[in-house]
């Protein structure tokens, strides 16, 4: 009964690690429709953020969940402007061009901090269930996971921004038309997913080795969750996370985490053979 | 887009001559390389010259696959890895390199038309297939990567997890596994597989496969509605490619004796995908040439320790795509066309391209 | 080269489509279309814009599943049977957009068209043949990417005949074709439908007159009537579709 309810746990801290590693890659392909190999490296920039700031004395909290945002989201527009705004419509350029910036940025941190791996430590302890002890570590990942769904959903949903955001997505022309500007629109929705990608670093940075080539162990998972969620962000998001989650962690409950990617993997691939648009293709097609 | 050389369909007299006349010239091209560099370049020479062949073949099996199948394999490392661990596997237990050879293109060949099975049939798009494609080959990384410890073995061959597989026999003449070859021998036969896979895939992309694997990559439709199933001729294609960069991977492990993980990891993915971009898509020089380049380069940087090769990689891919992004055969073919065309005749018009993806070669 | 034209004439239609409708989401765009074709025959279609002509023979080809209805090719069933089937049970189609191989020259376009499953010789012989019955002969080595628009027309509709099919359709064949070339089409149909089916759409009234025995009207998805072409042309309903169009 314990080690159930330890299970259960660890499936909903896994849900929501594959939440949070996901949704930043979901913005900007389901908005701007580009796949951006870069994602796990900014995860690490966000990682390494949140290390050197809580080295440098800064609050721990700040340094995981304010400061990675803030620093990745602003490298995202650096990047959007110099490189990815020359290749929007062209889907096997920026995937090329992000491929590069990947490498370009792990280079980058090498040679900066060196190829070491580096950590911080957990800010919080652990409970019991039962008789097992599980990382309370686990609950900040759940709720920092459930915080940015549901921000990324009212967002979407709800703001001003949110509304010109998918208007663009919909109809370049016609926003512009409107006097959006969709140049505009596509920097910040690249900065968004950017800063999202960042907490994601910042967040899993005290459970994670930081080294400059840890965005590599990221990617798989989030490119799965992606690919098996569809067009839908949110909602597709949400759910390829909760099937996959219940599957990696399942199967790495019975194995160890490696074959639980690989099942991972088996398990999306046999879904695209059954959907190729992903869960949301099919099905909740016109939600978020 | 230069004028395309009538390659396919029944060739002109004139094309065909032309493209018979360059192949000829590359193949005498190769065989000079063979037989000159052991008379030209010390074994530390001829060594480094057997890693760029490697690498050489692992190109074209990009380049074959996404120059001319139109198809986004990002994870083609994948199969140099199975292929260099089909080999050190399978030459500890049998001794005799033979079968080894074999299976280091039958192993990724196998995979190949499993993954491909359920890319091309499930009818996934162009963008998907890259990054699944992709995911493969960082998982085969993660799944290499934790075989540490001495339960994971085949055979008499252990895994060695991210340590990799030492001391892998080098290929031997067939049937004669106490002799293996040295450093010359196994130049002779990279360079020499090289040629081979070289004129092959021209006489594939020559043959009727070959033109309806390119047909395809221009227009798919199109294809469908004369009778053509595009799922077939990109599996197929699929899993040629896989094969030529198991043998890639073969050369690889003969190369350094060695292998790891890192035959798996992105940066190998990355690196073949430079080496096409880089010479050019939708040429078989141009990987070829891009690979020797690139790879000449990073050991040329590797002295030095103010960039880290990473970070140039990333640089010279963004600068590419960028800048150049039809790569630089195709860039040099039009300058010398267009000095040759000036003595001759005025250039021809330059038309809207379909799309660099689909800017038709013909294979030199 | 067919088993079928050695039954007798009425015994079996070539083609023939039954009840066949098309949704997407909550749009219908083909409803209940009947339509029997029988061997050698030539069929126009007409009707305006967004009548669900081309919708038709995207079913037709397998570029689209109906979503209900049957669709059969000489007594085989075709519905939702994947395009390259079909095409080999012989349907050809040139599409409204051409649809041709841009890289390729030519000659290539033709010669993919013709090799399938045959010995190189013929499908040489094929291609000759063709590119002389078109007049390509002169841009055969040139890439296709770089012809004119009418040009590719010819060049798509060289690749159709090459495959040899039995059935052709035809969707917009005179569509930015010059006066000279749409003369030239309404031959080249005349002279195929000796021997083979055609199906084609066409806006063009002037062409239409030069080449139909029978029309189909098809308007808002559904068949608003189906004669001979003089009678259809002089149909008041008729009239009025195409006057709507105009108006609209």
């Amino acid at each position: 009964m314990d080690l159930a309810g330890l299970l259960a746990f660890n499936v909903i801290a896994g849900i929501a690690t594959l939440v949070l590693i996901t949704l930043g890659l979901g913005v900007i392909y389901g908005m701007m429709r580009i796949i951006n190999l870069a994602h796990g490296e900014l995860m690490m920039l966000g990682a390494y953020t949140a290390v050197t700031a809580s080295e440098a004395g800064a609050n721990i909290w700040v340094a995981m969940l304010v400061l990675p945002p803030l620093v990745v989201g602003l490298v995202g527009l650096v990047l959007e402007r110099t490189v990815i705004r020359f290749l929007y419509g062209r889907m096997m350029d920026t995937m090329l061009a992000t491929w590069g910036l990947s490498l370009g940025l792990i280079g980058l941190v090498t040679s900066l901090y060196g190829n070491v791996v580096r950590g911080v430590s957990t800010p919080v302890g652990s409970f019991e269930i039962g008789r097992y002890g599980a990382s309370l570590y686990s609950l900040v990942i759940i709720a920092a996971a459930l915080a940015a769904l549901a921000a990324a959903y009212l967002l979407l949903r709800l703001t001003r921004f949110g509304l010109i955001l998918r208007a663009t997505m919909q109809n370049p022309r016609m926003a512009a038309a409107l006097g959006v500007s969709p140049d505009r629109v596509y920097m910040a929705t690249f900065g968004l997913g950017a800063a999202l990608a960042g907490l994601a670093g910042g967040v899993l940075a005290p459970i994670s080795g930081i080294s400059p080539a840890m965005g590599a162990s990221y990617i798989a998972r989030a490119f799965i969750t992606v690919l098996g969620g569809g067009p839908a962000i949110v909602a597709g998001t949400g759910l390829a996370s909760t099937l996959f989650g219940v599957i990696n962690e399942l199967v790495s409950f019975k194995t160890t985490p490696v074959i639980g990617d690989v099942a991972l993997l088996v398990a999306a691939v046999l879904l695209i053979r059954v959907l190729p648009q992903g869960i949301t293709g099919r099905y909740l097609r016109r939600s978020l | 887009m230069r004028p395309f050389p009538p390659r396919a369909g029944p060739p002109g007299p004139a094309g065909g001559l032309r493209a018979a006349g360059g192949f000829l010239a590359m193949l005498a091209a190769g065989l000079a390389v063979l037989l000159g560099a052991p008379h030209l370049v010390d074994t530390f020479g001829l060594v480094q010259l057997t890693g760029f062949s490697a690498m050489a073949m692992f190109a074209l099996s990009q380049g074959f696959i996404w120059g001319y199948g139109g198809v986004m394999s990002f994870g083609q490392a994948a199969f140099l890895g199975l292929g260099g661990y089909a080999y050190a596997v399978a030459v500890l237990n049998l001794g005799d390199s033979t079968v080894p050879v074999l299976l280091a293109m039958a192993v990724p060949m196998l995979f190949a038309l499993l993954l491909g099975y359920f890319m091309f049939y499930g009818r996934i798009s162009d963008a998907y297939i890259g990054v699944i494609t992709l995911t493969v080959s960082v998982i085969l990384f993660q799944l290499v990567n934790a075989t540490s410890g001495r339960q994971y073995r085949i055979g008499d061959a252990e895994l060695g997890g991210f340590n990799g597989i030492p001391a892998i026999p080098a290929l031997n003449l067939p049937g004669d596994p106490g002799n293996p070859l040295d450093p010359e021998g196994i130049w002779y036969a990279a360079m020499g597989s090289l040629i081979l896979v070289y004129a092959a895939l021209r006489a594939i992309l020559a043959s009727r496969f070959g033109r309806v694997v390119v047909a395809i990559r221009e227009n798919e439709t199109r294809a469908q509605l004369i009778g053509y199933d595009p799922r077939l001729y990109k599996l197929l294609a699929f899993t040629i490619s896989a094969g030529i960069a198991g043998l890639a991977g073969c050369l690889f492990a003969n190369w350094g004796g060695f292998i790891s993980p890192t035959v798996f990891g992105l940066t190998m993915s990355a690196q073949v995908i430079i080496f096409v971009l880089v010479g050019g898509l939708g040429t078989l020089l141009g990987p070829i040439l891009g690979a020797v380049l690139i790879q000449w380069l990073i050991i040329q940087a590797g002295g030095q320790r103010v960039i880290d090769a990473n970070l140039g990689l990333g640089l010279v891919l963004v600068a590419f795509v960028l800048l150049v992004p039809q790569g630089l055969v195709p860039v040099m073919r039009a300058l010398l066309g267009r000095l040759a065309g000036a003595v001759r005749r005025p250039a021809p018009q330059e038309p809207a391209a379909p799309g660099r993806a689909l800017a038709g070669e013909a294979p030199r | 080269m067919s088993a079928g034209r050695a039954a007798p004439a009425g015994a079996r239609p070539l083609l023939e489509a039954r009840g066949v409708t098309m949704r997407f989401g909550g749009v219908t765009a083909v409803q209940s279309v009947d339509l029997v074709l029988g061997e050698v025959e030539l069929r126009c279609l007409i009707g305006p814009n967004g009548a669900g002509k081309s919708t038709f023979f995207k079913m037709l080809t397998g570029q689209l599943t109906p979503s209900e209805g049957r669709i059969a090719f000489r007594g085989t069933d075709i519905t939702g049977a994947e395009p390259h089937a079909i095409a080999r049970l012989g349907v050809g189609i040139k599409t409204q957009v051409p649809n041709v191989f841009n890289g390729l020259s030519v000659r290539e376009n033709v010669f993919v068209a013709a090799g399938r499953r045959k010995s190189l010789a013929r499908a040489r012989a094929i291609v000759g043949e063709t590119l002389a019955r078109l007049q390509l002969e002169a841009i055969a080595d040139r890439t296709v990417g770089q012809l004119a628009h009418g040009q590719r027309q010819w060049v798509e509709i060289a690749t159709v005949l090459a495959q040899e099919p039995e059935l052709i359709l035809l969707d917009e064949p005179a569509a930015g074709m010059t006066h000279d070339e749409v003369h030239r089409t309404a031959a080249l149909i005349r002279e195929i439908n000796r021997t083979h089916a055609l199906i084609v759409v066409e806006h063009d009234m002037p062409f239409i007159r030069m080449i139909a025995k029978t029309v189909t009207v098809f308007n808002q998805g559904r068949i608003l009537m189906e004669d001979e072409v003089g009678r259809v042309l002089a149909d008041q309903r008729v009239r009025d579709v195409y006057l709507g169009k105009q108006a609209a």
